[in-house]
């Protein structure tokens, strides 16, 4: 047989020379494998705490929201009186209080974000647009108790003077507060989505004649828009989901809200500031953790909504 | 095919207002000089091609001509050019207004994401004070696209998006979006070095009929495609123009020995 021209051993029959070369585990073989194994236990991770954070707020709650609670009547009941005798569990304040202080949020957030995405995806330049990121950066990295202290003893009297209304605690304050606290994720998501818009296209407009205004409105903004739309979703999330400012800044009255000078509460703040105090099992208790689940499942929601634009929009782009 | 010669000299008046006047223009991109007191007169109504190796600075006169160069913010640029008597660098005259008289086309098609009628319109739109009557706007379409020799192919799918359609009718799109806002000179950086063969022949045929209606001023590194489809030509190097002449003149007897040696492949 024909000695092989690479090791000038004479080849085995059937069996390349190579072949015992590629199945040696050597040294960087196992790194490999280790290496592997590892990143792939931390992208299951992502996947196995959302279903065991799931399973475990369901659970807690399962015996009494299928024995005694009428979910209709919760979603619709205008009184959430856990401690009186008998207990009235209706959590339409909360429903109501949280929709009231998200929109508020929004309304505030959605100008402010987008403003300031546009300006530094398309406007700023060079060390100015990187100071005003940092800055973004910084403003989403400000704890949220620290805004509720400012919801509490900087827009309180702010609020109260500005409008000449008794309370400074409610929809208005915490929906400003929230709207701060969000802003920045939006116009961080939303400067992704400009950025995301081929420079060919702005290339293109220019060259038409448009100005840079006439560029980003006609041409940027819409061919971002599903991005954006995921900038708004994810800012809803968020103020959704926001504590312990709310629970400062909202002055915090379990009852329907009917301007945005009146005090509410939230779904959020009712579970931070019952929860301690309700018998662990107890119905009480067991109704908090239902409200978790209605929490979860209207944040997994948009969540699913927003990738779903973003997605969506990039398979058929 | 795009082999056949094309030697038809137009007939234009010598002494006619030149498309693009280039005076003592010098241009840094940060501390980077890329031309140097570049002096050159663009004569109307004809296509003049520009050659030259990759960095010589073919792009970026030509990108000077409608200041889409100062998209980037590090650009100065010295000197004068005037369109059709014009300085553009002006301190009144108007980007936007220069961008009107002088189209541009990209080296890749790039239509904007919309219908094929609404990038026919955009140019028109921006300028445009009050919004235009459909049926104008229809007829304008129609004649921008059958300018190009787009009109039967498409006419059907106005309302599809530009992006879908092949790359030579992007390109072709491209050119026609520029016509509604009667421009007078077409620049064109490398438009068919995205194209095939047989898109490339396409282009360049088409690139002939406009001329004599619009000057035309085009940036190729391809020397076959400066040679057939071009009435003078330009060479620059590192930052100058070396040359300026009839195109069969600088293939069959250029006056410079660095144009020589381009031509016949050399260097470059």
């Amino acid at each position: 047989m024909a000695p092989s021209p690479l090791t000038g051993e004479p080849a085995s029959a059937g069996q390349p020379p190579w072949a015992k070369a590629l199945d040696h585990r050597d040294r960087g073989w196992w790194s490999d494998f280790a290496a592997r194994t590892i990143v792939w236990l931390g992208g299951m991770s992502a996947i196995l705490f959302i279903a065991a954070i799931f399973l475990f707020i369901a659970t807690q709650g399962l015996e009494f929201m299928r024995h005694r609670l009428d979910i209709g009547a919760m979603l619709t009941g205008a009184r959430w009186e856990p401690t009186v005798e008998p207990p009235v569990y209706g959590a339409l304040p909360l429903i109501a209080g949280t929709a009231w202080i998200t929109g508020v949020a929004m309304l505030i957030a959605i100008p402010l974000a987008f403003g300031a995405a546009i300006y530094i995806g398309e406007f700023a330049r060079g060390k100015q647009r990187e100071w005003l990121k940092i800055g973004i950066e910084m403003l989403a990295a400000i704890p949220s108790v620290v805004w509720g202290v400012i919801g509490l003893h900087v827009m309180k009297p702010i609020i109260q003077d500005v409008f000449g209304v008794q309370v400074g605690l409610n929809v208005l304050n915490a929906g400003i507060i929230l709207g701060l606290m969000a802003a920045p994720i939006m116009a961080t998501i939303a400067e992704d989505a400009l950025k995301a818009v081929p420079d060919s296209y702005r290339e293109a407009a220019e060259a038409l004649g448009a100005t840079r205004w006439q560029v980003v409105w006609k041409v940027v903004l819409p061919h971002a828009r599903p991005g954006l739309s995921a900038a708004v979703l994810l800012g809803i999330g968020r103020a959704f989901g926001e504590t312990i400012a709310v629970l400062m800044a909202s002055g915090h009255r379990l009852m329907v809200p009917e301007s945005i000078f009146d005090s509410a509460a939230t779904l959020t703040a009712t579970i931070a500031a019952e929860l301690g105090e309700a018998a662990v099992g107890g119905d009480h208790y067991q109704m908090l953790f239902v409200l978790g689940l209605l929490l979860f499942v209207i944040t997994f929601t948009i969540n699913l909504l927003a990738d779903w634009l973003v997605r969506g929009r990039r398979k058929s782009a | 095919m795009a082999l056949h010669s094309r030697t038809t000299i137009l007939s234009l008046p010598a002494n006619a207002t030149p498309a693009i006047e280039i005076v003592d223009l010098s241009l840094w991109y940060g501390k980077f000089q890329a031309l140097h007191d570049v002096d050159l007169v663009i004569r109307s109504g004809i296509v003049t091609a520009m050659i030259g190796p990759s960095g010589c600075g073919k792009s970026t006169l030509l990108r000077s001509c409608n200041r889409i160069n100062e998209r980037l913010g590090y650009v100065t640029t010295t000197g004068t050019i005037k369109v059709l008597g014009h300085n553009i660098y002006d301190e009144e005259a108007s980007r936007m207004q220069v961008r009107r008289q002088v189209g541009m086309v990209f080296q890749r098609p790039n239509p904007l994401p919309l219908s094929i009628r609404d990038n026919v319109l955009f140019g028109h739109r921006l300028h445009a004070v009050r919004r235009s009557s459909r049926a104008d706007e229809e007829g304008m379409v129609e004649q921008a696209l059958r300018e190009v020799l787009l009109w039967d192919r498409v006419k059907d799918r106005l309302d599809r998006k530009a992006t879908a359609l092949s790359l030579e009718e992007q390109q072709k799109l491209c050119i026609a979006r520029l016509l509604p806002t009667k421009p007078s000179v077409l620049l064109m950086d490398e438009p068919c070095s995205a194209l095939d063969p047989e898109a490339t022949s396409a282009v360049e045929d088409l690139i002939w009929d406009l001329r004599g209606n619009y000057s035309i001023l085009i940036v190729t590194h391809n020397m076959a495609q400066a040679r057939r489809a071009s009435d003078e030509c330009v060479f620059m190097l590192m930052g100058h123009v070396v040359e300026h002449t009839a195109t069969e003149r600088m293939f069959v007897a250029p006056k410079k020995q660095e144009t020589s040696d381009y031509i016949e492949g050399r260097f470059g």
